[in-house]
This record gives structure tokens, sequence and C-alpha cells, in this order.
């Protein structure tokens, strides 16, 4: 029985195979990495500027007009102005807009990214047994390992920031459309087979509406979700909220990271009371 | 694509549905008569019907009826292959041929499913997120019927079953019958001429549930559908079967007309099933009636007995019409059973039936009569037959 020891005592080189992987990819693929980064960087760096370059009241009344025409509720829109008024009031609102334009660019990434595959993996059993262990690791690997990888991949900045932070997010809308779709009832679907849907009209016209409710909390999930990621996206060099929590982190700045942190809290609950469509309607 | 003169609406040929992997061997325990249990117990597959062969006529009510997991539902489910057949045939009519379904191409099967077979489900199966009327022309739109001549035809069925206040109402704000008739005005929307009725009024309360069984009776009338309707309620299939199929552990035990199931059940599993039945609500005059040729003569020219006991004699001409009818030996007018009100003064009568009348009015006309027996003409007042109190208590009592 002496030869036990030894084996464990041999280490199995998975960190080693891991960085030999990712040298590969650097020296091989930094072009095709540096352009993806570069472009992201631009998109959302530009997107910021023309957001900020509108005034901040009328920006403000604008998003209240489309929380309004979202919920059709006075309440939520005069809470929605009223936030975003404290937020201006702190001094947080270009750190404010830069995370909004993040946080629904990862979200609308991880849409879109999610539902097709979530779809994919509801019509073939086969693809959902080898998708969730995939979905299991991306949700339960710490952040800060593969932020790692994506900072020697895409540099510094706010490209690595958005691609954690779809990783982190995707998961979700995954998860939840293939739940809404392998849940539609039974009977639904006959009705469509019985009168003659082929598989695309089965989809567009019976599975997607019925399971629409759960796919919308999966979109408000993934927003949740990609909120969370704004400190963890601002220490690899995104821009917004995520900073000032940081710098107070570093600086033992009690103000600062209050009201930074409040900041986030109340963007999390605007964003959440927006993105609940279609929830509790018609059912 | 099979081609074949058309003879029947649906025509099931000996099939056989199994589910579950071991096709081949459960098929070949079902070629030995093995009982659903057995194919069970050795091959895990789960027999779903064996050796179904059924026709349908046009314009026809064909009720398939049985005990749930008597396979009823499983075999109305492959005329429009919701189940595959493992085996067999399932020819639908479709214009003037009649297509397999079981192999036919997916572009046929697809357009027998919008234009010639639709669907009524047990549990309504509306889209909850599509109105009341969005959910009519839901088989149009899928068979890509343009916007304007959908609305207009959903607008026709929709008043043909009495929701047209209701087109903009989501489903859920309707009650079950409503639903149900929602969904048959999806089925009628299509104007498929056969319909397809997965237990439909199952899930409704009775009172309901007979409404609308008048209200399909009704509509039958003008629509002349092909109909084939799947039941366990022995009453509902009595009452709007024109035909009824009596299934047990997936195989037809028994296939007749009403009266016939009622008064000739092939097996103990048929009797048990007629055991609860109000024989009323099936029998009729034909049922009962002694034929002409069986009664006894009275006498010389054509006169016979009416009845055992020997009070009433008709004469017959040669013809087969009645000339002269007598009541306990004083001549009598004979009187339709439909004008029991209108009874002649004082002067004897006998009452006369057509085959057709329900069992119940004769047995009405003969407690106004002081129990005479009553007479059957045919639609040309030829003499067939006669009901005396014997024969209406032997079929009522189902003992000879």
């Amino acid at each position: 029985m002496n030869w036990l020891p030894e084996i464990l005592s041999e280490k199995i080189p998975v960190g080693r195979w891991g960085k030999l992987f990712f040298d590969f990819l650097t020296a091989n693929f930094a072009w095709f990495f540096d352009s993806i980064a570069s472009a992201l960087s631009s998109v959302l760096g530009g997107a910021s500027a023309y957001l900020l370059m509108v005034p901040p009241l009328v920006l403000v009344i604008l998003i209240a007009a489309l929380a309004w025409f979202l919920q059709r509720s006075w309440k939520l829109a005069l809470g929605v102005a009223l936030g975003l008024l404290f937020i201006i009031n702190q001094g947080l609102w270009k750190e404010t807009i830069e995370t909004v334009v993040l946080v629904v660019s990862a979200a609308a990434a991880s849409m879109a990214i999610g539902v097709p595959v979530g779809i994919w993996a509801a019509h073939n059993p086969r693809v959902y047994h080898l998708l969730q262990p995939v979905l299991d690791l991306m949700q339960t690997m710490p952040t800060f390992v593969y932020l790692i990888p994506v900072l020697i991949l895409f540099g510094l900045g706010v490209a690595p920031g958005l691609i954690v932070t779809v990783i982190f997010a995707a998961p979700a809308p995954i998860r939840l459309t293939y739940l809404g779709i392998t849940s539609v009832p039974k009977p639904m679907l006959e009705a469509g087979e019985a009168f003659g849907a082929t598989r695309r009209q089965l989809l567009w016209k019976v599975e997607l509406p019925a399971a629409l409710p759960t796919i919308m909390a999966g979109l408000t999930q993934c927003i949740m979700l990609s909120l969370s990621m704004v400190v963890i996206a601002a220490l690899i060099g995104a821009n917004g909220l995520g900073k000032p929590v940081v710098r107070a982190l570093n600086s033992v700045n009690i103000p600062l990271g209050l009201e930074a942190g409040l900041a986030i809290v109340v963007l999390a609950i605007i964003l959440d009371r927006m993105s609940r469509i279609g929830g509790g309607v018609r059912r | 694509m099979t081609s074949a003169p058309v003879t029947h609406a649906v025509e099931f040929k000996d099939v056989d549905i199994v589910f579950g992997e071991e096709q081949r061997r459960a098929l070949a325990m079902i070629d030995q008569g093995a009982s659903r249990e057995q194919i069970l117990r050795e091959t895990g597959a789960v027999l779903g019907c064996a050796g179904a062969s059924l026709a349908i006529a046009e314009g026809e009510i064909s009720v398939l009826m049985g005990l749930s997991g008597s396979g009823k539902s499983t075999l109305l489910r492959a005329v429009n292959l919701l189940n595959v057949p493992s085996r067999g045939t399932v020819m639908v009519k479709d214009g003037d041929r009649a297509v397999d379904v079981t192999a036919c191409d997916k572009a046929t099967l697809r357009r027998i499913r919008q234009e010639r077979v639709a669907m009524v489900f047990q549990q309504f199966a509306l889209l909850p997120w599509r109105t009341v009327a969005e959910n009519v022309g839901f088989g149009l739109e899928l068979a890509g019927v343009s916007a304007s001549e959908r609305k207009e035809r959903v607008a026709r069925q929709l008043q043909l079953v009495g929701l047209d206040q209701w087109a903009g109402k989501y489903a859920h704000e309707l009650s079950g019958g409503m639903q149900q008739r929602v969904g048959l005005a999806r089925a009628f929307a299509t104007e498929a001429p056969i319909l397809l009725m997965d237990e439909p009024f199952s899930a409704l309360d009775p009172l309901i549930r007979t409404k609308l069984q008048d209200e399909l009776l009704q509509l039958q009338k003008t629509l002349r559908k092909t109909i084939i309707f799947v039941s366990h309620d022995l009453e509902e299939a009595l009452k709007i079967g024109n035909r009824i199929s009596i299934m047990e552990g997936g195989r037809i035990v028994q296939t007749g007309a009403p009266e016939e199931i009622v008064l000739k059940p092939a097996n103990d599993y048929v009797r048990e099933f007629i055991s609860n039945v109000n024989p009323m609500s099936v029998l009729t005059a034909w049922n009962v009636m002694r034929d002409r040729r069986d009664l006894e003569p009275a006498g010389e020219d054509g006169w016979l007995w009416l009845d055992r006991r020997n009070t009433t004699r008709f004469k017959v001409g040669p013809d087969g019409l009645v000339v002269a009818a007598e009541r306990e030996g004083r001549p009598a007018a004979w009187v339709s059973c439909d004008d029991l009100d209108a009874l002649p003064a004082d002067a004897p009568f006998v009452f006369w039936a057509s085959p057709g009348t329900p069992l119940k009015t004769v047995m009405l006309a003969m407690h106004r009569s002081q129990t005479a027996p009553v007479a059957l003409l045919d639609d040309t007042s030829r003499f067939v037959g006669a009901i005396g109190i014997r024969d209406v208590l032997q079929g009522v009592l189902r003992r000879s």
C-alpha cells in the first residue's frame, strides 16, 4: 500500500494546462480578442457619451415616461423620477449612466444568447444534459477566477467587464427559457399540432407566448445578476458605480461607499420594476 | 401517398398503437392475443389499442366508448396522427380520395389537419394569451387564411355558438361551458368535414353538459359533419351517437346502433356497462314490437290479433294498408300516438305509432287506452307490427 501516497503527492497540473491554453490563445489570437475589446469599448463608451450629452433632467423625464409606458403606473413613474433625482443630487449621474449602459447591454447580450440556447435545450434533451454542467460551472466558479484570463485576453476596460457579466448572467435566461418552454401544457401543443402547425408556427404561436412570463422573469433576473457584477467589473477597469465603491473600499471612505451603494440599490429597484414586462398580466 | 375508392369518411384498418421501446415484441404478443397486462410485464410497452377496425360513414356521429384506459382516446388521436399507429392504416377522406395518414408525407398531413380534420379537447386547450376571437381564428391563421377573411369567418362561428358578445375577452374570463363553445367554434372555423371530439363535455357540470350536447345535436342537423366522439358516459353516448363502439383493454368489443348495444350486449363487460342505463332513453317502438308475420291470425280475410289476449284486431289488405280495426268486438278508429290529447269522444280507438317513436310515447299511449296494444305503421301507412303490454315489459326488463 505504499504506492498510494505517491499518487496522491503527484499533483495533476490542471492549473498549468489552463495557463498553457491561455498562453496559446494570447500568442495566436491576440488580434481577434483585441478587436473585440476595442469594438465593445467604443460601442459602450459611445452609448454612454451620447446619453451624457442629454441634459440629466430631460433624461430623467424620458426614463420616467418609459416606465409609465411599460407598466402604466403613475406611482412607478414618479418613483423612478425621484430615485434618479436622488442620484443626480449625490453627484453620481455619470457613473450611473455608465452602469446602466453596461447592465442593459450585458442583459441584452445574455438574452440574445440565453433565449435561443434555452429553446434549443428544451427541444433537445441531449443538449440540455450537456449544457447543465456548463451552466453550473458558469454560476458556481468564483468570478475572480475567470477574471484573470478574461483580463489577459481583453485587457483592462469595459469589454472584459461586459464579458464577465455575461458569463455570470447568461445561465439565468437559459434556465428560465428552458423551464418556460418545457412546461408549456401538453394540450396547448396538441391543439397547435391538431390544427396543422409547422414546427416554426408551434414555436412562435404556442411555445414562446406560453413561456413568455417565465422568459420575462429570466430577463429581470438577468438584469439583477448583471447589476450585482458592477463592483467586480470595476475591478478590471469598467467605469460606473462600481468605481466609487472600489475607491471607497481602498480608502476606507464610509460616506462615499454609502452614497455609491445607495445609488446601486436605487438603480436596482428601478430596473427591476421596469423590466417586469408581461409578468402577472393576462394570466 | 395512397389512393383508394372512398367509401367512408374515416376508416381504421387493424390499427395497433403501442407506446414504448419494444414495439416489435409487443406487436408479436398482440398477434398471440396477449392482454395489456402481459405485454406490459414482459416488454415494458404499453398497449394503447390493438386490432382496431372501424369504418365511419360521412355525416355520422360515431362514439368510442369505454372506461378510462380502454384506448378510446388513443384510437381517436390516430385520425390526425397525434398518436402514431405502430401498425395498420387510418384512411381519411380527402376530397374524392382517401389518404392513409400513417403513411402520408408531412405536407399532406398538415393539410389534412388544417382543412379536413378538426379537434375539440377535453380540457378545452385554449391559448390564454389570445382573445376568444383570436382563439377561434387559430386554425385559420395556421393555414395562412388572410386576416380579413379570418375576421369574417370567426365572426360567423362566434355567432353560431352564441359568443359574439365575448369576442374580445380572454378564455379565463369565460365559464367552462363557454370556453368549450370557443373550442367548438375553433374547430368549426376551419370548415373541416371531420370533427374529433375527445371527451369534450366531461369537464363540465351536468347541466351545462346536457345543454352543450343538445346544442351539438342541433348544430349537427345543419352542419352534417362526420363526428368521432369519445366518451366514458354511456348516457351521453346513447344520446348523441348514431353508432357506438365499446372498447375494453385497447380492443373494440362491440360496434352497433345504440339500441343494439342495449338490447344485445356482446359480452359481460358491455352488459355491465349498460346495466345502469335507463332503457327508456334508447328503446323505440321498433325495438320491442312483434313483427306482423309473428302475429296470430284472427279469422279469414287478413284479420290479425294485435295482442296475445285477443282484445284487438286489425284487418290488413294485400297492399299492407289497414282496412278495418276492431276493439273488444266493436269497430274502432286508429289514432296516431302523436295525437294523445285529441281523442275521439266515445268511439273505441286503437293507437298507432311509427317504428321510430320512443318507447316512452308508446307506453303513454297504452296507459291512455287501458293497456290496449299499439299498432306500428311505416312511413307509407303500411302495417308492420304491434306492441302488446308484454312486449313492453320484455323490452324494459331486457328479458324474454
